[in-house]
């Protein structure tokens, strides 16, 4: 049976259930209007079996009703993440088990760039959307260097403390200062160190192209809205994998 | 005590809440003696802000730090600005603060010491000055009451907190009118992420942030008058809370007092042990903020829920009742009185443990009956909510419900869309509801509900006041190879929740400096003298 249709309670009935608010005072006109939505939808019939008003011209629905669509789940495409998210329990345990030590983080804001929201978003036991920052993860040791951290000072400090991975935040996008930050950062890192024993380098803020990686010379660019378990489990996967390779 | 107690519910001895408090006592007075003995550059540009300077140079930094940063260069921070600021106004460097912050960026000013009769004037001159900004905070607190008794209070509590969080203080503006029209009683603007690791106030209206609008005292001036015109619309006062936490803790709670803020966060411990600010500079800051906070007739909310947020809530269960015994302690030594204290606690239980909302009810009775007289700040589950937002629903049903039963003074309202969405105005909307149904079914379900006298719950109350006292005694018998008070050695290697937090690392260590023997600052002789 590749071909499907919502459930209720009985097979084909394609019931679903919707709840939207629409900016118009509740009247009978109101609920004529959620059903026109309904209907738009693709929902037909569809039954208001909610309506009530909620602050001033405002009016929240409950509609209830049957869609015609099919769905083929032959045909659906999934774009997979490259790396499985874990947990932080997962991420602790798969670092005990395939590092047999703390794995080394740090981090830094390079360049003039003042702003260390994204590097403490990611990195702070605080966190950020509900994840713990890294600091959180017992297995991870945090360094974070902060923020007008030069390129020469972050290889030291990445040296002293034999980093596993350098996190690199940038914020601050005038004339394209995060890319040209970003290049001598991973270039410097190239000279620095042989390239089987480099650190994992990777950049991130709100105005970088994910694509960009092999262009900037680093190991992986996260953009707006990445989490920190998104960050460890990128890391932990990559540095896990290494060493089972 | 003055009034006596009813018998505890829970069994509980008195002689172990007095041992408790004695143990808070022990363990947070040496933390006192030694915020005392040092000062920082947020304590003194928040002097300099009480004596009136404001404003940003053209890059945005505030003329409180170029001020500050100039006086610290020529003679050190641990004389206290005041002296050097003031002898240099009375030698006429500048007419008022500003053109001498100005001058003093130009570096075009030379700072000294004063001494003898020269510092004798300085110190009057600086008096003066700050304690028009002290009365202006007292106005404001005088303008409060009057409202109040003019419009009218809450009706009736818990009160009901709501949060805006656009970034953009134009869009909160409407945002917290409507939350206050639908029922709030407090309104928070959650602050722009990281503006706890800045070493400055920003300047000004803001329209961008991140995930929260800049704590600024424009924005704050904004907003109450706002919510001043809607308290006067409704027929009662609608309260205003922001962040006195991070860096600028001391500036923060100046401009929430200037500004008339009611409610500010500002837990003891938060920023060490979630930010990694550096324990010496966050217990001076902290002191002086509470001291500001005390006088300004503000109450405080401590940040306690987040522990449970880090660590398993009922392992973790007694680290909320030390950290408020705590929080009790140093609010109290500031100066702040019992209905100014709102300690926090969560309901963050796994709903997958058995007896869940037993532990909950059991823990939230335990910090009713230790803190009788603290309205207490209860705060929703965050960690178990999912994208299941109907169970969501439920839980914050079950929350409402233990709030109801144990007569909470503060409840965040929970959002069934905790993690998925910021709320949209329908999920606020049901989330009052929610509230209204369980006050109005159960509001007054604790006149008939009492814990059977060795049950589960009066068991786990005792149990978990037992573990705090033990954390006390362990915090109390903590040494270091420095000397430090036992808090802080503690505090360094991890006691609370994962995090070890050394007293000579973190951020803002540059900016603390040991008291010289002729230390001034007028803003602490006066909270202290008249309190």
């Amino acid at each position: 049976m590749s071909l499907i249709r919502p459930y209720g309670d009985t097979t084909g009935d394609g019931m679903v259930q919707l709840s939207f608010t629409l900016p118009i005072e509740h009247s009978k006109v109101a609920e004529g209007a959620a059903v026109q939505l309904a209907n738009k939808m693709g929902m037909d019939p569809a039954l208001v079996v909610h309506a009530k008003p909620m602050g001033e011209g405002f009016t929240f629905f409950v509609v209830y009703g049957r869609v015609n669509h099919l769905v083929d789940p032959s045909t659906v495409e999934v774009v997979e993440r490259d790396y499985p998210l874990l947990t932080p329990k997962e991420a602790n345990a798969s670092i005990k088990r395939s590092l047999r030590r703390r794995l080394t983080v740090v981090g830094a804001c390079i360049g003039t760039d003042a702003h260390t929201v994204g590097i403490d978003a990611i990195l702070n036991i605080k966190g950020f959307a509900g994840e713990k920052g890294l600091e959180y993860y017992r297995e991870i040791k945090v360094v974070n260097l902060g923020a007008q951290v030069s390129v020469p000072q972050l290889v030291e400090a990445a040296r002293e403390e034999k980093a596993d991975a350098v996190l690199v935040s940038q914020v601050v996008t005038q004339r394209d200062a995060h890319l040209l930050n970003t290049r001598e950062m991973s270039a410097a890192f190239r000279e620095a160190y042989p390239a089987a024993r480099r650190p994992l380098l990777v950049v991130g803020g709100p105005r970088f192209d994910e694509t960009m990686a092999d262009e900037l010379g680093v190991d992986r660019v996260f953009s707006r809205g990445t989490t920190p378990g998104e960050v460890a489990s990128f890391i932990v996967h990559r540095l896990t994998q290494e060493k089972a390779s | 005590m003055a009034t006596r107690r009813p018998a505890s519910q829970l069994g509980i001895d008195r002689a172990d809440v007095r041992r408790a408090r004695t143990l808070a006592r022990q363990v947070g007075k040496p933390i006192v003696d030694l915020a005392t003995r040092h000062t920082t550059v947020s304590v003194e540009r928040a002097t300099l802000r009480l004596a009136g300077l404001g404003g940003a140079d053209p890059d945005g930094t505030p003329w409180v730090n170029r001020l500050t940063d100039a006086v610290r260069a020529d003679v050190g921070l641990e004389h206290g600005v005041s002296l050097p600021v003031w002898d240099a106004l009375l030698r006429g460097e500048g007419d008022d603060l500003l053109t001498l912050a100005q001058k003093a960026a130009a570096g075009s000013v030379t700072f000294r010491v004063p001494e003898g009769k020269d510092a004798t004037r300085a110190r009057t001159a600086s008096r003066r000055a700050v304690g028009a900004g002290i009365k202006q905070i007292d106005r404001q607190r005088a303008a409060r009451e009057k409202l109040i008794a003019k419009v009218g209070d809450a009706p009736s509590k818990p009160w009901i907190y709501l949060i805006v969080a656009t970034g953009d203080i134009h869009e909160d503006i409407p945002q917290a009118q409507a939350a206050a029209r639908e029922g709030a009683d407090v309104i928070a603007v959650i602050r722009s992420t990281g503006q706890s690791l800045l070493d400055f106030v920003p300047e000004g209206a803001t329209r961008e942030g991140f995930a929260g609008t800049y704590a600024t005292q424009e924005n704050f001036r904004l907003m109450r008058a706002a919510l001043d015109e809607t308290s006067r619309e409704l027929g009662r006062y609608v309260r205003l809370t922001n962040y006195a936490s991070g860096l600028c803790m001391p500036e923060i709670a100046a401009l929430a007092g200037l500004e008339r803020l009611d409610m500010m966060l500002n837990d003891s411990m938060y920023g060490i042990l979630f930010r990694d600010i550096n324990p010496i500079r966050t217990f001076v800051d902290q002191r002086f903020s509470r001291q500001v906070h005390a006088r300004a007739g503000i109450i405080i909310n401590t940040g306690e829920d987040n522990y449970l947020t880090t660590a398993d809530a009922v392992e973790a269960a007694h680290t909320v009742t030390t950290s408020q015994l705590l929080n009790e302690y140093f609010a109290k030594e500031a100066g702040l009185e019992d209905w100014q204290l709102g300690l926090g606690h969560a309901f963050e239980i796994d709903p997958e443990v058995p007896d869940s909302f037993r532990l909950e009810l059991a823990h939230a009775m335990l910090a009713r009956e230790l803190f009788p007289d603290a309205p207490l700040k209860w705060m929703p589950p965050t960690r178990h909510m999912t994208g299941d937002i109907f169970k969501g629903y439920l839980l914050d049903g079950f929350f409402n419900l233990v709030g109801a039963l144990t007569g909470q003074g503060i409840l965040l309202v929970g959002m069934m869309t905790e993690a998925v969405v910021t709320p949209w105005i329908s999920d606020r909307d049901l989330a009052l509801q929610n509230v209204r149904y369980v006050m109005n079914a159960a509001g007054k379900l604790h006149e008939d509900f009492r814990p059977a006298p060795d049950g589960f719950i009066a068991q786990r109350a005792r149990e978990v006041l037992g573990e705090a006292i033990a954390l006390l005694q362990e915090i109390k018998d903590d040494t270091d190879s420095a000397g430090d008070p036992p808090l802080l050695a503690a505090i360094a290697d991890g006691t609370f929740g994962l995090m070890k937090r050394p007293a000579d690392k973190g951020r803002g260590l540059d900016g603390v400096a040991r008291k010289a023997r002729d230390y001034y600052n007028p803003a602490t002789e006066i909270l202290e003298g008249d309190a």
